[in-house]
Order: structure tokens, then C-alpha cells, then sequence
């Protein structure tokens, strides 16, 4: 008993409490949360049908309960039709984790995704059951064994630059959107845009099957190569040259010429 | 010391005595022979120990200086790999992802430079930079000058001459950087290509003659070659050396401060002390140079590729010293008009090529403007403290507010895709900003200005604030003044006062109006608008009453302005805590 | 009027403008009793540590010559740095070569540099100098005898008298000019009609830039846009399998580049608003149009699928591909000129006819 209470006042007693309930509370909500779907690939109308569970549970507020899109008075849309567009769009979409949106907003980023894959599998799997649209692309649709680097850095330069700059690393568009960088994005992922042409982005279908892979090759070369001439300051052209080399450069240099023309420690009155 | 003997050639200077011992002092032989031919003792005994004065603010323009003198041995290492031709050529050199691929010689001897020069790429990335900080600090010299009125007589010209430097640092770099032929500047020169095409009646012409016809044609690269290699690095040689040698012959600027006055430079000599410092200067803006040539990428043609008047990069600017043309550029309104069949593109001349000429010849007009509304013609060799001459430094925050809008305009797709802004409406704001953002700046800094000059009189006569705060009897409290050093006091004093302008009598005796009488009504009315506000700097009387008063107010802090001699620093404030202490001014 | 004093300082004088015009006697600023502070004179000289202690001299001594030292190694270092690294070496992401020559280099330069200076502020000597100036003119004397030899001499030429002789050689220095500016001419052949042409007319493939494949309306969805070019731009292949080389190529390529690319885009044929006339310059919704900028010349193909805007990345001239290409927003002044389309027999894409207005930025001429 005397240990019990000599440790009762000790400081860690307030931390390994709270670590207890901590542990209780998330087990106790683990043991009850409702299980994800699993193995649901037996059978496609298993498939489907889970996925209009979850389209009417995370989609329909803004896509409509059948996804034929909500209109709003002034022509815009919360959410436009979705019939049609195909199980590659909701993979790129669900998949890098833009939709679900968190509000509704001019631009929908890249985030960190809500559902697992095989919630996407599903989700994907109902939207391509509402009308024929463009399928998840196969491995072999986005491989780069063999791909043209240098055939798709022209294609890159002619199609792709305007709206993501020259190292992808984006651009403005209009009313507060941008196009987004596209470094760290999977090949799967940029395939799926250029098949889908995803919000603002125009659709580049027409592409070649190996024009697709060629350009795929080139941003992951992009992204693999070094910096030659040093850290690259986000890559954005004489914009942040020019910051960099104010603060960095005539900054510097002015500090330096502050010291130069300070002359210095004095000896003090005791050597006067 | 024997007379100079006469020897055959009839000079009077004196002739080499060879029996006389060799005096082991350094170099002395060479300098001889030198001598005997060059007679330069005349010069080098005045120019050795030529006193600078000593501040960093007088250092801006060194980094231009540096920065030239980088730039041509930076810029000769590159021309001996550089080729300026436009002639198609197919990479084969290191870099993969280009190889293959049908390009002028003009990029591919830059890849090179870039991957196959050991060494290229690192005088490519210096020779970027120090074109950047050579702009960037003629600028911030030039404000210098501006600010502390260092440009009024008899330093006009040199001025005209400084303007001139910034102008063709301009065109320079704007051509270099054309040099690569990659995608970003051929862009940029496919826009100066629209701009020529603006100028009325002659624009298509000018256009086919600089570009040899048809953009881009085959000769632009190898004509803005020699632009940039000869044309104006000769130009800019030779106007610095005239920037330098007027200063040479006027001496430097000095801050107004204890024994200095409009008449003398203190300072240190050129030989040791600003040999050594200016010569370390070279060396660290050398250094730092290489440093950013190091660690900040910069112009990464081999990204951009080769120019293709078909594509285009977002995020597509030229280099910082032209952002503002840019920004003009952006927000100008859609202003074209068409009569009789002729189109004039006000959208493209006015911010393309009108805004440049404007904004250098106010810059160039001003020293002539102020010299002709205050009427002074006398040599200033005091520079101005920027709070003395609120007017002017208001124009000129007013001018670097204008700039500054234009340039933030110039980049307005990278801040609105930083910030998720919308691109149309910043430039919708920016549009506002540009005009209204000036005269606010004019307005805040001209007030500023104004009351920092009844702060340095209230220093004078009441001395500095020390935070110290005394309780009197009667229960009010008082923060205690220490009086500011007399070195400090005369700084604050040297500044002149300006009397108004007499206006002549505007007719004579017998009624006749004089001539010119508008014109010098026009010039009463901006001289006072110029200076009518400046704060008067306090008369001996009123110090001397001012003291007189802190000694008799019953010790509620001293606010005794300025120390007498022998005392450094502040009085004893232990002798402040009783009232009606020690006190009065001791003059 | 004033002469120098023994030691070149010139004598006191008021500095209230008096309209002394000819100004070029240096005056002082006022020291007038009736300034408030009188001028306490250079302070007097305070020695530095480096003065008065023997021991932080022989320290400044020793760190100045380290700096040196220092930067002779470093400037070894670059040259060990230079045979050793290899170009494709990558240290940490970056280029691995321009990172140790720009590192030794620059620290090697800014220790020279630092120890200078160190030198400069510890161990030079510090005292302050005053040296006087000098008015900027010259002497009255000398001014009077340059103006009175200058008039000697222009008195000798006869300039001023002989006013047929003088005329006589500036009116042929002036015409000299012309030689100087007609010399110029052949910088360049005239415009002509240049701008006003461009490769496209009635019957010319639109093709997909880069790879030069023809289009099928149907290879387009909707919300789609392809960057497009003349056939004439790419090798073709003829029928028995030969190679017909591109009618444009090298410079001449370049030159049409900057006028012919164009921009295909489709919409749903309700969300377009065909301009009078062009009915049926589209296909199927498919509509053509060039991409050349009309403000001053970048290419576009920044294209938003949603909103139809075209968005130009120099200057963010807005231009509604859905409106005939009606300018929206920006300095541009004049919307995008559109080319009308037509399928050949083989279902390709072809242009219908040529621009109906020149393409890219206005000039004088353009009517």
C-alpha cells in the first residue's frame, strides 16, 4: 500500500494514465468500428454494389445519389455527372486522394487518400458500371522499359509545359486554380490524367500508347535526375532566381560591406 | 637636394645619376625606368595617399564595380566554348535526355558548357549571377545617390553617366541571356520581337532589320553575340572609367559629422588602407559569387530545351531587372486603336518601350528639376541625411513603390500559384496598387521624414529618451533626458536652412511686368512645396533656453540637450532622484 | 575672385545664395555663429586592441595569414576537385563537380578577401586623414586663357567669317550621315505582307504536333485539345512506303512555327457560341484555333477543359475558345483568329481555308 501511494503523486502518473486511456479507448473503438469490405473482389456485382455504398455514403452529396452530377442555378456544379468517365477517373481521382474534396473549393489538391484499395476498386468498379468509359490502366500501359526519354521530353515541352512548367513543378491558371507539380506522382496516376483529363485539365487520349509511355519516362528522368548546378530553388525560373539572389546575394554583400566599414573594437578608456 | 642638372633633351627633370648608390627600396628600379618614361611622380604623389571616406553605403557601387570585372573574366572562360551560331546541329554531347535532337549550335555548345566542360557550368551559373548582382547593385547605389543627394553639383554627369551604366546593364543581360537559345528566352525574345512590331509606321521594319527578316531567322543570336561580347562591354568600359575618373577628380561624398565639413574629406588614405579594402572587396564579391555559382542553381537551360516557337513554359519571366517592364506588360488595359487602316497597339507601347523612357528620363531630369526650384548652385560634397530633403526622398519611395508594384506584377502567376491566388484579380489589384500605391508611399514618407526631423530637433534641445523614469513629489512622473554627445549634436546640425524664395518684384518701377514672371511663380510654389515643411533646426537661442528651462523646472528629468565638452556618454543618473539636483546647462 | 589659402583651403564666404550664377567657387556650408552647435572637430583618435596589446597584434597577425593560407589550399583543393570528380558524380542530389569547384573556389576567394580586410581593420593604421578640396573649375586664369586661346584659334580658321566655307562642310559632313544609314539596309529584306501569311489554305491536314500523326474527329472526347500543326511541318509517307521529307524545315521551319501552330479543342456543341460566318467551321464540336497570342507572340496551350479559357503564360491574356476566342481578360487586344476545318476523304482533319486575319501580335500595317 505504502508503494501504491508514494508513487501516486509521482509526474509520470498523469502521462501513463492518459497513455491508458489512450489505449483503451482506441481498442475499444478498434473492436467496434464497423470492417472495411474485404476480399470483395468475388464477383463483379459484389464489386459494384459495394461501391454504390460507398459513392452514396461519400460521393452522392456533390455527385447525386446515381452520379448524374448536381447543377446549381448560375450553370456551375457541386459535383459534375460522373457517367461516363470511367473506372481510371475515379482511380485517379479517389487514388491520389483528391475526392473526396474536404469543402468545396476552386482548386481539389492532391492529399492523403480516405479510402484503401479496395474501397477504390469498388468505388471505381460502380462508376464504370453507369456508362463505358476509359479502364484502369494495366501495368504494361505505363511501363517505361524501352520508352523514348528524349521523344518524351518533346512531347512533354509541347503539351505538358504550358500549364505544369518546364520541371513540373506547376503553374497558375485561372480564378485561383493551378495546375499541380508533378513530382512524386505515380506513373500509374499520370497515365490515368492524361487518359481522363481531370478537372481542369484537358483530356490527352488521342496520345499514342508509347507517346503516353515516352512522357511518363521523361518526368520520372525528371524526377530521378540531380540538381547539376545545385539546389534548385523550386525550379520556377527567374522569379525566385532573382529573390535569391537579392536576399542571398546583394544581402550578403551589403552585410559585408557593413563589416568592412565598421572600424572595428576600440581599444577602451583603460588604454587611452 | 642639388639642382636638376639640364641634360640634352631639355627637360628640366632630373637626370639619372649613375654614381650615386641604389637606394633598396622596393621596386624602386622598375619604377624608375617607368618613371623616366611615363613622369607619373605627379599624379602618384597626389592619387597614393587620396583619402576615402569611410561608410558602407559608399560600397554599392564597388559591387558593380567587382561584378563588371566578373563578369569579363567570366565571360571571356565562356567564349571560348560558346558558339553563336543558329546553325541546326544534332546533340551528342552527355546529356541524354536531349540526345538525338536537332538544335542550334548555340544551345549545344551551352550544353556543353554545361556537361562536357569541366568547370562550364560553374562559370555559366557565376556569370549569371554576377550579371544579376551587377544590376541589382547599381540600383541600390543609385538610390543611394538619390537619397543622400549626391548627385547635385558638381556631380551631374556623373549621374547622366551612372544612368547610362544601368541603362545598357539592361540591354546587356537582357542579351545574354538570349545568347543559349533555349525555350525561356527565346520567348523573351519572341516578346521584344512584339514589341518592335508596336512602334508605328516602322515597327515591321525594325522588326525584319534586327531580326534579318521573319522571326527568329537565322542571325539573331550571332548579332546580339557581338552586342554583348563588343558593342557594349566597350561602351560600358569606357563609361566607367569616365564614372571613375570624375570621381577621382571630385573626391568622394562625405556624411556631414564632426570635422568634416563642405571643404575637406576625412577618411583614410587609398594606399594602405582602401588598396586593402577595396582590393578584399574584390575578393569577396568574387567569393560570394562563386558561392552562389555553387549552391543556387540558376537558368537551367538544359530543362527548358531548345527553342521551339511552338511551345511555351508557365512561369515564363525575364530576368529580375526587366520584371517591371513585365509587370507593365500584365496590367496594361487592352488599348488598340485602328484609323484608316493603320493599328496602333497602345497595349504593347506604352508599357513595352513608353515606360522605360519615362521612367530614365524623370530619373535623369531631377538633379536639373531640384537645381532649378532651389535656385542653389553651389558644390555639395556633404551628403543629405534622407529625412532632411523629405520631398525628394518621398518621390523617390514614391518611384521604388512604382517599381516594386510593377515587379511584384511581373510574377503574379507564381504568387497567385504559391498563395492560390486568382491571377486576374491580383493583376485587377496590382492595377490599382500602381497608382494609388505611390502616392501613399509619397504621403507616409514624407511625414516620416518630417517627424524624424522634430524627433533630431527635440534631441537637440531636450537630449535622448533613457527609460528612466523619475516620480516627483507632486506625484507626476517624468522620464529623465540625457543629453546627446556633441559630436552626434553638430551631426544633426549641418544641414542648411533653406530661406524661401525671393520672388523679384513683379513689376518695376514704372509698372512694367518683368519677363518670365509664371515661370518663377511655378518655381515659388514647388520650392515651397518642397521645403516649406521642414522643420526648422533649433537657433543657439532656444538651445540655451531650452537648457535654462530644464534647469529651473524642478528637476522633473533633465532635459538638458547637448553635453559639453568632456563628458562621454550620459550623466550620472543617481543625482537625478532629489529634486532641483544638479543641473543647468554648464556652457 | 578667390584664391587658395597656404594650404589650399579656400577662404570662409557666405553660402546664402546670393545668385552668384557662375556657383563655381566652392563655399562652405554655414559655420556662421548663428549655428546652433559649433563644429567639435575630428574626434580624437581611440588606438584599437591590436595597438596597445602586443599579443592580440601577433593574434590578428596570425589569423589574417591563416585566412590566407587557408585559401592557397583551397584553391589546391579545386584542382584535386577538378581531375577527380567526374561530371555524372552526384553528392547529396546535386551535381557533384560544380558543387566542390564552387565550394573551394568561392570560400578560397572570399578568405583572400576576409584576411584583406582583417588586415585593413587590425594592423593598417587607422588614424583619420583630412585632405582638402578643390573648387571642380578651373581657375578664373585658366579659364580666361583657354577661352582666349580658343578664340585665337577660331579667329585664325576663319570659321566664324568664312561663312561659305563652313556652311559648305557641314552640309557635307550632315549628307555623310546617309552613307551611315543607307549602309544598313541590307540588315534585313523588307515585311512585305510576311505577317499577314501563314502555310495554312484550304485542304492542309491538321496534325498532331511532334509526331506529325493526322486526326480523326472521333480521336477527340469531349473536354479534349490537341496541339496541332500543318501537315507540311513532318515527313509523310508516301504510298509505295517512301519517305516524302517536310516541306519546311531548318530556319525556314522556325520562322513558320511562330504562325501556323494551332489548337484543337472540343466542347459540347451546347456550350458553344459560333461567330457570325462560322456555323460550320467546326466539327462535331471540334474547333480549331491558332495559339499564337495575339498580344506580343508566345505560343498557348494552357487550355482549361471547364471554363473553355485559353490562358496565355507571359502576359495572361484570356481568350474564351467557346466565344471565338474573344479576349476575356488581359492586354491582349484582339481575339484568337480561328480556322475553319474540314474532314478529307480519308476522315482526316483538314483546314477548310486559311486564317481570315493574320495571326500572332498587331503591327502598323495590319489594317
Amino acid at each position: 500500500m505504502k508503494k501504491l501511494s508514494t508513487h501516486r503523486r509521482h509526474p509520470l502518473a498523469g502521462l501513463v494514465v492518459v497513455l491508458l486511456g489512450l489505449v483503451v479507448a482506441g481498442g475499444l473503438y478498434a473492436a467496434v468500428r464497423p470492417a472495411a469490405a474485404e476480399g470483395s473482389q468475388a464477383g463483379d456485382q459484389e464489386l459494384i454494389a459495394e461501391g454504390r455504398r460507398l459513392f452514396v455514403v461519400g460521393c452522392s452529396s456533390c455527385h447525386g445519389l446515381n452520379a448524374e452530377g448536381i447543377e446549381t442555378k448560375s450553370g456551375g456544379n457541386n459535383g459534375p455527372s460522373l457517367i461516363g468517365v470511367g473506372a481510371a477517373a475515379v482511380d485517379f481521382q479517389v487514388d491520389t486522394g483528391r475526392m473526396p474534396m474536404a469543402r468545396p473549393d476552386v482548386q481539389a489538391p492532391r492529399k492523403e487518400k480516405v479510402y484503401n484499395d479496395d474501397e477504390i476498386a469498388a468505388l471505381a468498379a460502380y462508376v464504370a458500371s453507369l456508362a463505358p468509359g476509359p479502364a484502369i490502366p494495366a501495368p504494361e500501359d505505363y511501363s517505361t522499359e524501352g520508352a523514348s526519354v528524349v521523344r518524351g521530353g518533346e512531347f512533354f515541352r509541347t503539351n505538358c509545359t504550358a500549364c505544369h512548367n518546364f520541371a513540373g513543378a506547376g503553374g497558375a491558371l485561372a480564378d485561383g486554380r493551378y495546375a499541380p507539380p508533378l513530382r512524386g506522382v505515380e506513373p500509374k496516376h499520370i497515365y490515368e490524367a492524361m487518359e481522363t483529363g481531370p478537372q481542369q485539365m484537358p483530356v490527352f487520349s488521342w496520345l499514342d500508347e508509347q507517346d503516353k509511355r515516352d512522357i511518363i519516362a521523361y518526368l520520372q528522368r525528371l524526377e530521378e535526375q540531380p540538381a547539376y548546378g545545385g539546389p534548385s530553388l523550386g525550379s520556377r525560373g527567374p522569379v525566385t532566381e532573382g529573390l535569391w539572389g537579392w536576399v542571398g546575394g546583394v544581402g550578403i554583400l551589403v552585410l559585408a560591406a557593413v563589416w568592412i566599414a565598421n572600424n572595428g573594437a576600440r581599444a577602451g578608456k583603460k588604454h587611452q | 637636394m642639388s639642382a636638376p642638372a639640364p641634360n640634352t633633351t631639355g627637360s628640366t627633370r632630373a637626370a639619372p645619376t649613375p654614381n650615386l648608390p641604389k637606394r633598396r627600396v622596393i621596386g624602386t628600379g622598375a619604377l624608375t625606368w617607368v618613371d623616366e618614361r611615363l613622369g607619373l611622380g605627379g599624379l602618384a604623389k597626389k592619387q597614393l595617399r587620396k583619402v576615402f571616406p569611410d561608410h558602407w553605403s559608399f560600397m554599392l557601387g564597388e559591387i558593380a564595380l567587382w561584378s563588371f570585372v566578373i563578369l569579363l573574366l567570366t565571360g571571356v572562360f565562356l567564349s571560348l566554348w560558346f558558339k553563336p551560331s543558329m546553325a541546326e546541329v544534332e546533340y551528342l554531347g552527355s546529356y541524354a535526355e536531349l540526345r538525338g535532337l536537332h538544335m542550334s549550335e548555340a544551345y549545344a555548345s551551352t550544353l556543353d558548357l554545361s556537361f562536357d566542360v569541366r568547370g562550364g557550368l560553374l562559370m555559366r551559373q557565376m556569370h549569371h549571377w554576377s550579371a544579376n548582382l551587377f544590376l541589382a547593385s547599381m540600383t541600390i547605389h543609385m538610390l543611394r545617390v538619390f537619397f543622400t543627394g549626391a548627385f547635385r553639383k558638381p556631380r551631374e554627369m556623373n549621374w547622366l553617366i551612372g544612368l547610362a551604366l544601368l541603362q545598357l546593364g539592361i540591354i546587356e543581360g537582357f542579351a545574354g541571356y538570349s545568347l543559349p537559345d533555349d525555350l525561356l528566352s527565346g520567348t523573351g525574345l519572341r516578346i521584344a520581337e512584339g514589341l518592335m512590331r508596336s512602334v508605328p509606321v516602322v515597327g515591321s521594319y525594325v522588326s525584319f532589320f534586327i531580326f534579318g527578316g521573319e522571326f527568329p531567322g537565322d542571325v539573331i543570336i550571332p548579332r546580339l553575340y557581338t552586342v554583348h561580347v563588343l558593342l557594349i562591354p566597350g561602351l560600358l568600359l569606357g563609361l566607367i572609367t569616365a564614372h571613375m575618373l570624375l570621381l577621382v577628380y571630385h573626391k568622394h561624398t562625405q556624411w556631414p559629422g564632426p570635422g568634416r565639413t563642405n571643404n575637406n574629406v576625412v577618411g583614410f588614405p587609398l594606399m594602405p588602407v582602401y588598396m586593402a579594402k577595396a582590393g578584399g572587396y574584390f575578393f569577396i564579391v568574387f567569393g560570394v559569387t562563386a558561392l552562389m555559382g555553387a549552391l543556387l542553381q540558376i537558368n537551367p537551360i538544359w530543362m527548358y530545351g531548345p527553342y521551339n516557337p511552338s511551345q511555351v513554359t508557365a512561369g515564363s519571366q525575364p530576368d529580375w531587372y526587366m520584371g517591371w517592364l513585365e509587370g507593365g506588360l500584365r496590367l496594361m488595359l487592352p488599348w488598340e486603336t485602328e484609323i484608316w487602316g493603320y493599328t496602333i497597339s497602345w497595349n504593347v507601347m506604352l508599357p513595352g518601350l513608353a515606360l522605360m523612357g519615362l521612367l530614365f528620363t524623370v530619373l535623369a531630369a531631377y538633379p536639373f528639376i531640384e537645381r532649378w526650384i532651389t535656385g542653389d548652385d553651389r558644390e555639395h560634397h556633404l551628403l543629405d541625411r534622407p529625412r532632411n530633403q523629405p520631398t525628394r526622398t518621398a518621390f523617390g519611395i514614391a518611384g521604388v513603390t512604382a517599381y516594386g508594384l510593377l515587379w511584384i506584377a511581373g510574377g503574379n502567376d507564381i504568387i497567385a500559384a504559391q498563395f492560390g491566388l486568382s491571377v486576374h484579380t491580383l493583376a485587377v489589384v496590382l492595377r490599382f496598387a500602381v497608382v494609388i500605391g505611390p502616392i501613399l508611399a509619397f504621403v507616409v514618407a514624407r511625414r516620416w521624414a518630417l517627424s524624424l526631423q522634430r524627433h533630431d530637433r527635440e534631441l537637440l534641445l531636450h537630449g535622448y529618451e533613457t527609460g528612466v523614469i523619475v516620480r516627483s513629489p507632486e506625484g507626476s512622473y517624468s522620464e529623465i533626458h540625457a543629453p546627446i554627445d556633441p559630436n552626434r549634436a553638430y551631426s544633426l546640425t549641418t544641414h542648411e536652412r533653406r530661406e524661401p524664395l525671393q520672388l523679384a518684384s513683379p513689376v518695376d518701377a514704372n509698372g512694367v511686368a518683368a519677363p518670365g514672371q509664371a515661370k518663377e511663380r511655378v518655381r515659388a510654389r514647388l520650392f515651397r512645396f518642397w521645403y516649406a515643411d521642414d522643420v526648422p533646426k533649433p537657433t543657439p537661442e532656444e538651445i540655451e533656453a531650452a537648457a535654462h528651462h530644464a534647469s529651473h523646472d524642478g528637476g522633473n528629468g533633465h532635459h538638458v540637450g547637448i553635453e559639453t565638452s568632456g563628458m562621454v556618454g550620459g550623466e550620472d543618473f543617481a543625482s537625478h532622484s532629489s529634486s532641483e539636483g544638479t543641473s543647468a546647462v554648464k556652457r | 575672385m578667390t584664391s587658395h589659402g597656404p594650404d589650399g583651403h579656400l577662404p570662409q564666404r557666405s553660402a546664402v545664395t546670393d545668385g552668384d550664377t557662375t556657383g563655381q567657387d566652392l563655399s562652405l556650408l554655414p559655420d556662421r555663429p548663428a549655428e546652433p552647435v559649433s563644429d567639435p572637430g575630428i574626434p580624437p583618435h581611440e588606438p584599437r586592441p591590436t595597438d596597445v596589446d602586443p599579443v592580440l597584434e601577433r593574434r590578428a597577425e596570425r589569423q589574417v595569414a591563416m585566412l590566407f593560407a587557408s585559401a592557397a589550399l583551397l584553391a589546391l583543393a579545386f584542382c584535386v576537385a577538378y581531375f577527380t570528380i567526374d561530371e555524372s558524380d552526384i553528392f547529396l542530389g546535386y551535381g557533384a563537380l560544380n558543387l566542390a569547384l564552387g565550394l573551394t573556389l568561392g570560400f578560397a576567394l572570399l578568405f583572400i578577401g576576409v584576411g584583406a580586410i582583417q588586415w585593413a581593420r587590425k594592423l593598417m593604421a587607422d588614424h583619420e586623414l583630412v585632405e582638402y578640396r578643390h573648387g571642380a573649375a578651373s581657375t578664373a586664369a585658366d579659364r580666361a586663357e583657354s577661352i582666349a586661346a580658343f578664340q585665337a584659334g577660331a579667329e585664325e580658321s576663319g570659321f566664324g567669317r568664312r561663312t561659305l566655307v563652313r556652311n559648305s562642310l557641314l552640309g557635307s559632313l550632315a549628307v555623310l550621315g546617309l552613307p551611315a544609314v543607307v549602309l544598313l539596309r541590307d540588315l534585313g529584306p523588307l515585311p512585305g505582307d510576311a505577317f499577314a501569311r501563314t502555310v495554312w489554305k484550304k485542304g492542309v491536314r491538321v496534325v498532331k504536333d511532334v509526331s506529325g500523326e493526322p486526326i480523326r474527329p472521333e480521336e477527340l472526347s469531349v473536354g479534349g485539345q490537341i496541339n496541332a500543326a500543318p501537315a507540311s511541318f513532318f515527313e509523310t509517307e508516301g504510298p509505295d512506303g517512301t519517305v516524302i521529307p517536310a516541306e519546311y524545315e531548318g530556319h525556314q521551319l522556325q520562322i513558320e512555327k511562330t504562325k501556323a501552330p494551332v489548337i484543337l479543342v472540343r466542347m459540347a456543341p451546347d456550350d458553344i457560341t459560333p461567330g457570325p460566318g462560322r456555323e460550320d467551321w467546326g466539327i462535331d464540336g471540334i474547333l480549331c484555333y491558332s495559339k499564337i497570342c495575339t498580344h506580343v507572340g508566345c505560343p498557348i496551350s494552357l487550355w482549361e477543359q471547364q471554363t473553355h479559357q485559353l490562358l496565355c503564360p507571359c502576359h495572361q491574356s484570356t481568350f474564351d475558345l467557346a466565344d471565338s476566342g474573344r479576349v476575356l481578360f488581359g492586354p491582349a487586344a484582339r481575339p484568337m483568329p480561328q480556322l475553319p476545318l474540314d474532314v478529307d476523304e480519308e476522315g482526316y482533319l483538314i483546314a477548310a481555308d486559311g486564317f481570315n486575319e493574320p495571326v500572332g501580335p498587331s503591327y502598323w500595317e495590319r489594317g
